[in-house]
């Protein structure tokens, strides 16, 4: 009774953190299918939006290079981030903390200082463009990543890998069967964050693009003045509906699997298959 | 082993920089190619496509918010930029420091489009009108609520006399907050006299618990949602203003203001002056002009198209300013470093109170 | 220390790491550091390094401590429950639900804090609502409680996800020991989760108090620019009023000074063993 009752107000309390992290989405959604160009004005309902977001090529452009600039980026910064974090972890207590001073350091400049001084230093040796940003945005992602992983490597069980170097394992066969899978949570969140940030910086990416390179942060950015198009809350609406849906239906799959799962490996401990789940 | 381990560590830096310098390309210098600088939603996307329909010339259009963003980037000579759209002030710096070639004006079949009035304007920072060819103007001015003011509003004075405590937005800008304090006390809103801008801080002082914020974009639609009775404005947003809610009205008060003028030059970088010139002369041309006025609503310095537009249209004085409007204001020029720098620090000094 | 070789071996793991810092952190950072001891007359100058010391400069930073004090505080508050209330979950669910934390922050950045001046403005959603009720209207708009709503709101995913990890991680069967034993929630609290979770906490403070520092998009659209923080003043320095020398010297200070305070915070907590930031 008292269990369930907890339950309940967990519940209840994880329902609230997300009404409040979901009030502006909902403002953003209501504004997409707003018939006025400005954002404070109700001009009625129309999906007109919907329509000039499939004929804007600059948008479509500007959707697909942020895609694929915050998914690189967050890829390449986890890959170098955990084996960075592997690294630094082995490393010995003073240069281990000069090596977590450096890593904060992208995080301590406001995006301005970052942003002007990888401009001023990309352009000795890179024409500004995608490269360039790409670049700049794995700089910054990179202490995310790190910052996520190695709390858990400082709880990790390491003598299990130093017992199958030992074995003569070599790293790599090491690194992903032993280590990673107990990475994982870490190496995931990570990822997300350095995904997230990517995809929301814009003063980084403005000073490191080239001409005609556009992401939709710097592309909104640059509404500002004239009032943000209309078609930008109706694109984040459609980003949002489809990424809500697709984790319905991988949740959905998810939760049958287990079920099945269940069945088969019911003496399995259950903190085995916690990893796997982010 | 240990080879074979450096190996994967040096094929994933080489992968990381493989990927970063295949989005980069190299540049095809047989095709003629123009790289814009441009405020952003500074003109109707089409028309880019046109040109290049017309005359087979690429443009690389690029963005910015504020004449200081455009001076960085442009400065750090990361991209050789070869058109630049920017406001009087920073196109009279750019000219001081030889960053602008002279147009040959005499190619510009349209540039006789550009009323006698706007060359004039362009005077205070491009004396010979060589350098540079107006895009578009406005004023400053205070757009209001109709139905929450009472008296006249015509006069800088309704932002000071604590009447509408509260309901006041103005402008988070150093230049344009400074000039209607300047302009309010009977200075020159270039004035450099320190005696002066230290008056005009103190005056600001004064006023800031009467402002509700400091906004740059937003004070348009603080205005029209309510929120405020009264923001500083460019004209061009009191257009917009005025056509979400009708109450609105803007008003260059009495005292005087800014005149501001947008303007395009051409960069030292340009190597195809040509190409530059024939860019300049299709904004220039009517139709393009008013496809672009339609884009922006900014007042235009483009005669043809104020002829065509529409009696209603040409009586808005926020649309189309007319003479009188403008006679007490004055144009905004680049200011000495010291000057500069005094304001910064009284406007930090206003921020931090 | 017999698996010494083996852990200096694994430090090389961390090489691509140090390569890609000294490239892009290190060498861009030199830039700034040589504008910052420069005059803008050109020559060496240390008084763009000391102006962060300046009344003006110093006032503002100190409000920017208060806010990032206050952001990081109200961020352990609300994100502790919420993981807690996670944990409660069963597998499958967890991961749905940390999915559905992150989604509203890949909408973009500017959009949202938009959103957030709508409902917070006097004529905005939240006064409605209030009003509806026959409540006297909220004067939240240009305060720092706007400002204060406003990091919450961008820096709580960045709380929540390693605190998350960290507490996921712990096994379900110490805290029935301890329940068993007859320890009360608030000792299990206190006594297992919270030191457990130390690591994770440890990054959060660090990925929402330092950036926080330096933000200034939220400062100028909730404040209504009222407010100032450090981060307002670096980027006024940097475009408004191009002083690229004082806007790095007020830079590198901060940086200097937030890694120094970050040390002193750190250094008693972690005698003997390396902690997650230092």
């Amino acid at each position: 009774m008292v269990e369930k009752l907890k339950d309940l107000m967990s519940r209840c309390y994880i329902a609230l953190i997300l009404l409040f992290l979901y009030i502006p989405i909902f403002v953003l959604i209501v504004l997409s299918f707003n018939n006025s160009r400005s954002r404070v004005v109700w001009g009625g309902f129309t999906l007109d939006w919907y329509r000039g977001l499939f004929a804007n090529a600059q948008i479509r452009e500007a959707l697909i290079t942020t895609l694929v600039l915050a998914f690189a980026s967050a890829l390449i910064a986890t890959i170098i981030g955990v084996s960075g974090a592997l690294g630094i972890h082995a490393m010995s207590r003073r240069n281990y903390r000069i090596m977590m001073i450096f890593t904060n350091i992208p995080m301590l400049n406001a995006d301005i200082v970052t942003g002007i001084a990888l401009m001023l230093w990309f352009i000795h040796f890179i024409p500004l463009g995608f490269g360039s940003v790409l670049l700049a945005h794995i700089t910054f992602n990179i202490p995310y990543v790190i910052m996520s992983v190695m709390p858990q490597l400082q709880r990790m069980n390491i003598s299990i890998y130093e017992a199958a170097r030992d074995l003569g394992a070599n790293a790599l066969y090491g690194f992903f069967k032993i280590m990673l899978p107990q990475l994982m949570g870490g190496v995931l969140s990570g990822f997300f964050m350095a995904f997230t940030m990517s995809i929301d910086d814009f003063v980084i990416t403005y000073f490191t693009k080239g001409a005609g390179v556009n992401t939709l942060s710097t592309m909104i950015y640059g509404e500002i003045r004239k009032g943000i198009k209309p078609e930008m809350y109706a694109l984040s609406t459609l980003i949002f509906l489809v990424v809500l849906c697709l984790l319905l239906v991988v949740n959905h799959v998810g939760a049958r699997n287990e079920k099945k799962n269940r069945k088969y490996y019911l003496a399995q401990e259950s903190n085995e298959r916690e990893e796997f789940t982010l | 082993m240990r080879k074979r381990k450096n190996a994967v560590l040096l094929a994933v830096v080489l992968g990381a920089a493989c990927v970063s310098l295949a989005g980069c390309g190299g540049k095809e210098k047989e095709k003629r190619e123009l790289t814009v600088f441009n405020y952003g939603e500074y003109m109707d996307p089409d028309m880019i496509d046109q040109f290049t329909e017309e005359t087979g010339i690429r443009i690389h259009y690029e963005e910015a918010l504020t004449p200081e963003e455009m001076y960085t980037k442009y400065k750090s000579g990361a991209i050789e930029y070869d058109l630049l759209c920017t406001s009087d002030y920073m196109l009279q710096k750019l000219i001081e420091e030889g960053e602008f070639q002279k147009i040959d004006m005499d190619q510009l079949e349209y540039k006789n489009n550009i009323g006698e009035r706007y060359w004039e304007f362009s005077k205070a920072f491009d004396p010979e009108n060589a350098y540079t060819v107006p895009y578009f103007w406005g004023t400053v001015g205070i757009l209001y609520d109709t139905t929450k003011t009472d008296g006249p509003v015509d006069s800088w004075d309704v932002l000071f006399n604590g009447k509408y405590a509260g309901e006041i937005v103005m402008q988070n800008s150093i230049r344009d907050t400074f000039m209607v304090a300047l302009k309010y006390l009977g200075y020159s809103l270039n004035s450099d006299s320190e005696a002066e801008l230290r008056e005009a801080q103190e005056l600001l002082l004064k006023q800031k618990p009467d402002v509700q914020a400091y906004l740059v974009d937003e004070a348009r639609d603080e205005v029209v949602a309510g929120n405020a009775t009264m923001a500083v404005v460019y004209s061009g947003e009191a257009y917009l203003g005025h056509q979400y809610n009708e109450n609105l009205a803007y008003v260059v008060p009495k005292e005087g203001s800014n005149v501001w003028l947008d303007s395009w030059g051409v960069t030292k970088y340009c190597d195809d002056l040509d190409a530059a010139q024939q860019f300049l002369d299709f904004l220039c041309r009517e139709d393009v002009a008013k496809k672009n006025f339609e884009y922006i609503y900014y007042s235009t310095p483009n005669e043809a198209v104020l002829a065509s537009l529409s009696e209603e249209e040409r009586a808005d004085e926020s649309l189309v300013p007319p003479d009188d409007a403008t006679e007490n204001c004055e144009v905004s020029v680049q200011m000495s470093q010291e000057t500069t720098d005094l304001m910064d620090t009284l406007w930090k000094e206003l921020k931090a109170d | 220390m017999i698996k010494r070789k083996n852990i200096n071996k694994r430090a090389w793991f961390s090489s691509p790491y140090i390569i890609w810092v000294v490239g892009f952190t290190v060498i861009p950072m030199l830039v700034i550091f040589r504008y910052a001891f420069t005059a803008r007359e050109g020559g060496f100058s240390i008084e763009n390094v000391l102006a962060l010391f300046d009344p003006i400069h110093f006032k503002a930073l100190l409000f920017s401590l208060k806010i990032a004090l206050g952001c990081t505080v109200i961020c352990i508050l609300l994100a502790y429950p919420m993981v807690l209330a996670m944990r409660r979950l069963n597998l499958g669910q967890r991961g749905f639900a940390l999915f559905i934390v992150i989604l509203p922050m890949w909408m973009n950045f500017i959009l949202r804090i938009l959103a957030w001046q709508m409902i917070l403005s006097p004529n905005g959603i939240l006064n409605f609502i209030v009003q509806k009720l026959g409540l006297q209207p909220l004067a939240i708009a240009n305060t720092g409680t706007a400002v204060m709503i406003g990091v919450v709101y961008d820096y709580l995913l960045y709380m929540i996800l390693p605190l998350f990890n960290a507490i996921a991680e712990i096994d379900e069967d110490i805290l029935e020991a301890a329940r068993d034993l007859g320890a009360e929630s608030l000792t299990i609290f206190f006594r297992i989760i919270l030191p457990l979770s130390l690591p994770g906490l440890l990054s959060g403070i660090v990925m929402v108090f330092v950036p926080s520092m330096t933000s200034f998009v939220i400062s100028d659209i909730l404040g209504g620019g009222k407010m100032q923080l450090i981060g307002n003043v670096i980027e006024q320095e940097f475009t408004k009023s191009a002083n690229w020398n004082l806007g790095s010297g007020l830079s590198v200070t901060l940086m200097i000074f937030v890694l120094i305070s970050m040390a002193f915070t750190m250094k008693n907590d972690v005698e003997g063993k390396k902690s997650a930031i230092w």
